[in-house]
């Protein structure tokens, strides 16, 4: 364990150094002081900035994540000949490459907030938003991690992270919509409900347009859907599939990882 | 003190270990020599657990370690090219690694001096030269008083003056009873500093001795020459 | 002919004092001898004051062919037992206030009212309350009659079994205000009525429509709220029909409209207020009709159009963080949008008059497909969505290429 926090340690304070995270930081920060700051709504704000969490952190974290992997080659490599066990350095590799990431994107979106917004409306809009970015953040990380891990060449694992990447977000959506149509006349809700659950992007805005844009969705098939969200087994469903989006590629990466040579 | 027994590597379709059973011997400097590809560093790197062995084990003063990591504290390695943390100073580096290992610098003032190593201690690693990486590796591998000493290709990069003090100070080492490994290019190098000798062709062993064993065996004067004549021997010994 | 104005009013005044003298006041009390309003109505002269005094009256279906004027005091109950209608008022100039009614019947062959007019003139319901009728009011046939400020409750479970708050049928030249109504199967039903003035009016958790409207020519609506029923508001087959001033707010359902138009034609549509309803305005068949400066506010459709609506003009609409703006089924437009303020246009305003330089078109192609395919909802917010809207806006191919309001505001309007 206490070697676990030695790398953290060290992984922190050269994240904190790294212009990559100020920057993300502050992407967050300037995104969300605009949002607040002009939309004449915290609801509105919360809206577009979810939209934009959406695309980015995904996309970021597993570009960032499979990177760091490479980057950190020589240093896993330096570390390795150290008496230290493979999966101390894991974790804290990933706890070191995910934590700050995830916290500067809570950090920017709050501070943003606070400063702009905090007077106009509620905060659960904010929290709902930070909690599903905090996720991808962890997913999308994880995924990376395991991407990395298996392409030994750097130019195939970034191919393949991004490749990923535009599966989940974009074109496994397209798929939804062929699926919608394809069988139209059948009573399909339930089946398209469970495959959207599967992603996690599409879990991470089903779960935020519910809150948001009730209204549209409460035709027959929002009220189905609403029916599921709105139960503690479909939170604690929803929530249990962001955790394994989580820990599957996480341990399949720290197996990978433990077989791995040098 | 380190034993390997039946070990055996592939990378994918190309076998780099076959059925390797060797036994380093304490207190002495084995060298591990052999043409290009012929698994020089991937012994090593299995002796460190860097890479894991398809077959066989090794054993670690009568303990198998193949996924343990405890015996490496008793290890002081220089990979062949080192590799660092780039943006962290020379003495970050250092400290990092004392942290990990929970082990004191030791003797360390020493070798920077004899290393001339001192003016880089404050730069970051991606300002340094290539040589000066070498010697901070150098270091990293002395400077806890390890009980074996790994070294790939430790001269490789250097230039003339610290060369020469680091293969003083590895005889330093030997004679502190020390138990090394090193491989080198250059002969002339590894005649001047070894005891044993491990000669690998691709993947296999085809001799395990003393140096002066294997001289005289080859009835060459050199060892470079009687190296030669080895290789163009094993055809035969096939 | 100030003469004549000034004789005509000492005639009518001395017309008035006439009826005052003439007119009695009975009064029902139950500890008295007179203490039924049947037997009250039975021995008063036309224009007499019914006074009821508190307590509870159950006497079946009472029915009213004189002229009276009944007046509840201290809140007299008549109790229709579920089984009876209780008034069934047949005289012109009947007036009704300060009377709590209950449990007029339920039942499937009659319409049983707890206030029912029939063929009258000059009827006034004011300040009553109604409590578990099967029909609130019930004005059938009849002008000139008033409904005022009553409060009705209604606790059926089915539209079969309930009926409506108030009832207009065959009527003109009326005016309902003031009224609050809640549980019924349409909270105001208006059919074959004109010239009437529905006002003030707030219809809530009714199990159909807050308001329903049909064949009901020249009627004017305004400042009426009508929230959480189950399908909204449905005005259909009237001509010249004002609405304004009206608000519709969270009528959700996949058949719920916070306004449904259903062939209507020449009429206003004018200063109303559309908030979180599933459809703000849903419109089929309504034609030369007018759209203007309403709000539509965080409604899953502000409008859905369809296509066989011709020459309607929408103008001067703010139309405000609503998930679809517009949708319609049909490439084909053949109506009039034009500056209204749309909150999601990004075009830019280079010339600072107020009216963006880029044309804004409220249609997008996800909004037709989610009206045709409901469960591609699921995608709301998805970028590929979003990436196939701006395919669509470059080259439509989906969308009606007309349907374009040529000078979006920049700014909302007041």
């Amino acid at each position: 364990m206490g070697l676990i926090f030695k790398i953290i340690k060290f992984e922190f304070s050269n994240a904190l150094r790294s212009k990559w995270v100020i920057f993300y930081f502050s992407f967050f920060l300037i995104l969300s002081f605009l949002m607040f700051n002009f939309e004449d709504e915290t609801g509105k704000a919360v809206l577009s900035l979810m939209n934009i969490v959406l695309i980015v952190i995904p996309l970021v974290s597993i570009i960032f994540g499979t990177m760091y992997v490479y980057n950190s080659n020589d240093y896993i490599q330096m570390v390795l000949c150290q008496p230290l066990d493979r999966r101390s350095l894991y974790f804290g590799l990933y706890l070191g490459n995910a934590v700050p990431l995830a916290l500067s994107f809570v950090a920017g979106i709050f501070i943003g907030f606070v400063f702009t917004g905090a007077d106009t409306a509620g905060i659960t809009p904010v929290l709902i938003l930070t909690i599903n970015g905090f996720a991808l953040t962890l997913i999308f990380t994880s995924i990376a991690f395991l991407t990395a891990i298996k392409f030994s060449d750097k130019a195939r694992g970034l191919g393949a992270a991004i490749l990923i990447w535009l599966m989940l977000a974009v074109i496994y959506d397209g798929l939804i919509l062929f699926v919608t149509y394809f069988f139209r006349d059948y009573p399909i809700e339930n089946i398209i409900l469970g495959i959207s659950l599967i992603n996690p992007i599409d879990l991470a805005r089903i779960f935020f347009i519910l809150d948001f844009n009730i209204s549209a969705l409460m035709g027959y098939t929002g009220a189905l859907f609403n029916k599921f969200f709105g139960t503690s087994l479909g939170v604690l469903v929803s929530a249990g599939l962001m955790i394994l989006w989580f820990i599957i590629p996480f341990l399949l990466g720290l197996r990978s990882f433990n077989k791995k040579d040098f | 003190m380190i034993e390997l027994k039946n070990i055996e590597k592939s990378f994918g379709k190309y076998q780099v270990l076959k059925n390797i059973s060797l036994n380093i011997e304490p207190g002495k400097i084995t060298a591990i020599v052999g043409p290009n590809g012929s698994g020089k560093t991937t012994i090593i790197k299995s002796i460190l657990g860097l890479v894991q062995p398809d077959k066989g084990e090794i054993l670690f003063n009568n303990k198998s370690v193949i996924k343990e990591y405890l015996y490496r504290k008793d290890i002081g390695y220089m990979p062949q090219a080192a590799s660092f943390p780039d943006n962290l100073t020379v003495n970050e580096v250092f400290n990092m690694i004392s942290d990990i290992r929970m082990q004191q610098m030791n003797g360390n003032a020493e070798l920077i001096n004899i290393l001339n190593l001192q003016p880089e201690l404050n730069k970051k690693i991606r300002t340094l030269s290539g040589g000066n990486k070498q010697k901070v590796s150098a270091c990293i591998a002395l400077m806890f008083n390890p009980k074996i000493i790994i070294l790939d290709e430790p001269t490789a990069g250097l230039d003339p003056a610290a060369s020469a003090n680091l293969k003083k100070k590895i005889v330093e080492q030997r004679d502190a009873g020390k138990t090394i490994i090193l491989t080198s290019h250059i002969m002339a190098e590894i005649e001047e500093l070894s005891d044993n000798i491990l000669f690998l062709i691709e993947g296999k062993i085809v001799y395990d001795g003393s140096l002066k064993n294997l001289v005289e065996l080859s009835g060459q004067a050199k060892l470079e020459n009687a190296i030669a004549a080895m290789m163009n021997k094993e055809f035969r010994w096939d | 002919m100030k003469i004549y104005f000034s004789i005509s009013c000492i005639f009518f005044f001395l017309l008035a004092i006439q009826i005052k003298i003439y007119a009695d006041k009975i009064i029902v009390d139950k500890n008295t001898a007179v203490n039924s309003v049947s037997k009250a109505i039975e021995i008063a002269k036309p224009y007499d004051e019914i006074i009821i005094k508190s307590g509870n009256y159950k006497e079946g279906n009472i029915i009213i062919t004189k002229p009276l004027r009944f007046i509840g005091e201290d809140s007299p109950v008549i109790d229709g037992e579920n089984q009876y209608e209780i008034f069934t008022v047949h005289a012109d100039d009947v007036s009704i206030s300060g009377i709590i009614f209950k449990n007029a019947g339920v039942s499937y062959l009659k319409e049983n009212a707890a206030v029912r007019f029939e063929n009258t003139k000059n009827g006034i319901v004011s300040n009553c309350r109604f409590f578990g009728n099967f029909f609130g009011v019930y004005l059938a046939k009849s002008r000139n009659c008033k409904v005022i400020n009553n409060y009705f409750e209604a606790y059926g479970k089915k539209e079969t079994s309930s009926g409506n708050g108030i009832h207009l049928w065959y009527c003109r030249e009326s005016e309902i205000t003031g009224n609050k109504i809640k549980g019924h199967r349409d909270g105001i039903y208006l059919e074959f009525v004109t010239q009437t003035t529905i006002s003030k009016n707030y219809g809530v958790n009714n199990l159909r429509y807050g308001l329903h409207f049909m064949f009901s020519d020249s009627c004017r609506y305004y400042t009426n709220h009508f929230e959480k029923n189950s399908a909204g508001v449905a005005v259909m087959y009237s001509r010249y029909v004002d609405m304004e001033g009206n608000m519709f707010s969270n009528n959700w359902g996949p058949a719920s409209y916070g306004l449904l138009l259903k062939d209507i034609s020449r009429s206003k549509i004018l200063k109303n207020y559309f908030i979180e309803n599933t459809t703000g305005i849903f419109i089929e068949g309504c034609d030369g009709s007018e759209f203007l400066n309403n709000q539509f506010e965080k409604n899953g459709w502000a409008i859905k159009l369809m296509a066989n609506s011709m020459e309607n003009i929408f103008s001067s609409n703010n139309f405000i963080a609503n998930t679809f703006d517009l949708s319609t089924n049909s490439r084909q437009n053949f109506n009039k949008f034009n500056a209204n303020y749309w909150s999601k246009y990004d075009g830019y305003d280079l010339d600072k008059d107020g009216i963006g330089d880029v044309p804004y078109r409220p249609v997008k192609l996800y909004s037709i497909m989610a009206q045709q395919n409901e469960p591609s909802l699921i995608l709301l917010n998805s970028l590929f969505i979003d990436l196939l809207n701006i395919a669509e806006s470059v080259f439509p191919s989906l969308t009606p290429e007309t349907l374009i309001d040529q000078s979006p505001l920049m700014r909302k309007l007041n």
